[in-house]
């Protein structure tokens, strides 16, 4: 079941997913990947978009940055669960508890 | 940023009709409803949607009026959704029946916000004007069943203030996800009635220790958004995040605003009908009107919150000095804001809630005096 707590932060063995009113979209006129909830939109930077679009509630945050280091060079696993903690406390990533 | 070196849209509020069946006196559409008939056909709006996403729109909130009224909603979602569109419904609920529902959420439809006068049937139905809690809270219910996220929408005002308590435990209870308590906005059918709907700072300042105390208890279970009361206030709120910078709206008859509340400012006409949607956003005269901060008289020119605020409201401006150009009157530093401070004044020493007389939003203004504007 997942839980968002806002004060929760995320383990290596959680599997995050976007919550159920969050879409992840590329804008085409902008030329960079969005986040859509229903009162915002925010316009992601690279490495921010890649970590999201592996958030599909089966990976791991361990796979993820495993993926991750595979695609680029230098991956902190650290700033990767402090983007999706930030998420989390925003309710817009949820995890399921690994 | 688009070619012409203006920021791109995020947001549309289409409002597809001004029809309703209920009767806010808060309501923020015209009083003048009549002039607002012919409305956009379906491929009118497809047309406007398409035109939208290419100019960088990524937003689309459905609204009116009640925008359940067109038996094309769905159709029109369905093309917003194609298009890539976050799409959000913004209702009162009535036609939300199961079938309409299951239609929508078929259609694609992302998300759905219903609106709420006050958890008490009856002062919900008095405020609405027709009985119409019940069908609300089952139409609350059905949106969480089909697996919607829910968000309740609660105008704030004299009448029902006194009862957030109650209002958010409702909100509990139909297990909303968000719920946007929003003080009235003084446009519209809420302009003409604003001395019946004007809270006492009183009744402000307790609403906002009960706000307060709930997110704190209700922290990562439900969200709180709570819009804050613009008159009791020092500074005024950044209207649409700055005039033809992150939003617009269109109307039911097809003409642009850059704020929902633009329909009588003396600024030239732009309609979808005769303009693509790019022109109007980039080059009207009514979006670069106010764009920037080049327009501002004092006390904002040499103001330090100008790129904050981008003083205040046009609309408000307007409505309440006759100049659209000027501060906005709810600024402590307007020189207009005693129009705003005599309200407060009035409101504070005015009849309790239930003795202030109301015109309800009717097709047809009936020219009732009562409270006036
Ligand atoms: C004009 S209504 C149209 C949609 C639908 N008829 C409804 O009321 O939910 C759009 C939204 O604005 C809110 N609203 C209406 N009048 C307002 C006002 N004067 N100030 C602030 N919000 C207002 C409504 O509660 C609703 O959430
Ligand atoms: S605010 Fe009330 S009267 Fe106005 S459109 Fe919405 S439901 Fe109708
Ligand atoms: S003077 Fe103008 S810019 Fe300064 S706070 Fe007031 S409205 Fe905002």
């Amino acid at each position: 079941m997942p839980s968002t707590g806002p004060t929760q932060t995320s383990s290596r063995a959680d599997r995050p997913r976007l919550a159920p009113h969050v879409r992840l979209t590329f804008d085409p006129a902008r030329e960079r990947h969005v986040l859509l909830t229903p009162e915002s939109v925010t316009v992601l930077n690279g490495t921010a978009a890649a970590v999201l679009e592996l958030c599909d509630g089966e990976r791991t945050v361990a796979d993820i940055v495993t993926v991750l280091l595979g695609r680029y060079d230098r991956v902190d696993g650290e700033d990767v669960r402090c983007l999706l903690d930030r998420l989390t406390a925003r309710r817009w990533v949820e995890l399921r508890r690994g | 940023m688009a070619s012409s070196g203006v920021d791109r849209p995020f947001g549309l509020l289409a409002e597809l009709t001004y029809g309703c069946p209920l009767h806010c006196p808060y309501c923020s559409n015209p009083v003048e409803l009549a002039s607002y008939r012919d409305e956009l056909t379906t491929v009118e709006w497809q047309r406007v949607l398409a035109q939208a996403r290419e100019l960088g729109v990524l937003q689309l909130h459905l609204s009116g009026g009640e925008p359940l009224l067109r038996r094309d909603l769905a159709e029109i979602i369905r093309t917003a959704v194609e298009l890539g569109l976050y799409t959000n419904l913004i209702t009162s609920a009535s036609g939300l029946t199961p079938r309409r529902a299951e239609e929508l959420r078929a259609a694609g439809l992302d998300h759905v916000q219903i609106s709420i006068q006050a958890d008490e049937p009856a002062l919900n139905d008095r405020i609405a004007g027709t009985p119409s809690f019940e069908r609300k809270v089952a139409a609350a219910r059905l949106v969480k069943e089909l697996g919607w996220p829910l968000t309740l929408n609660v105008v704030l005002h004299r009448h029902n203030l006194d009862r957030i308590a109650g209002i958010l435990a409702l909100a509990e209870d139909l297990g909303a996800d968000r719920i946007e308590l929003a003080n009235t906005q003084y446009y519209g059918w809420a302009l003409r009635n604003r001395g019946a709907l004007l809270p006492s700072r009183a009744q402000v300042e307790r609403a906002e220790v009960v706000v307060r105390a709930a997110r704190e208890r209700l922290a990562g279970r439900m969200e709180i958004i709570y819009v804050l009361p613009d008159y009791h206030g020092r500074y005024p709120k950044p209207c649409m995040g700055g005039w033809g910078r992150r939003q617009l709206t269109v109307i039911p008859s097809g003409d642009v605003l850059p704020c929902p509340a633009a329909h009588t400012l003396p600024l030239p006409r732009a309609n979808v009908r005769d303009h693509p949607l790019a022109w109007i956003w980039e080059r009207s005269p009514a979006f670069q009107r106010f764009r920037g901060t080049d327009w501002m008289p004092e006390p904002c020119r040499s103001c330090e919150r100008r790129e904050l605020d981008f003083g205040g409201c046009r609309c408000q401006a307007f409505l309440l000095t006759g100049d659209a150009a000027r501060t906005d009157p709810v600024c402590h530093l307007s020189p207009d804001h005693g129009i705003v401070a005599d309200a407060v004044r009035a409101a504070d020493d005015g009849p309790g809630p239930r003795d202030a007389p109301m015109s309800p939003r009717r097709p047809h203004a009936t020219g009732r005096v009562g409270a006036r504007a």
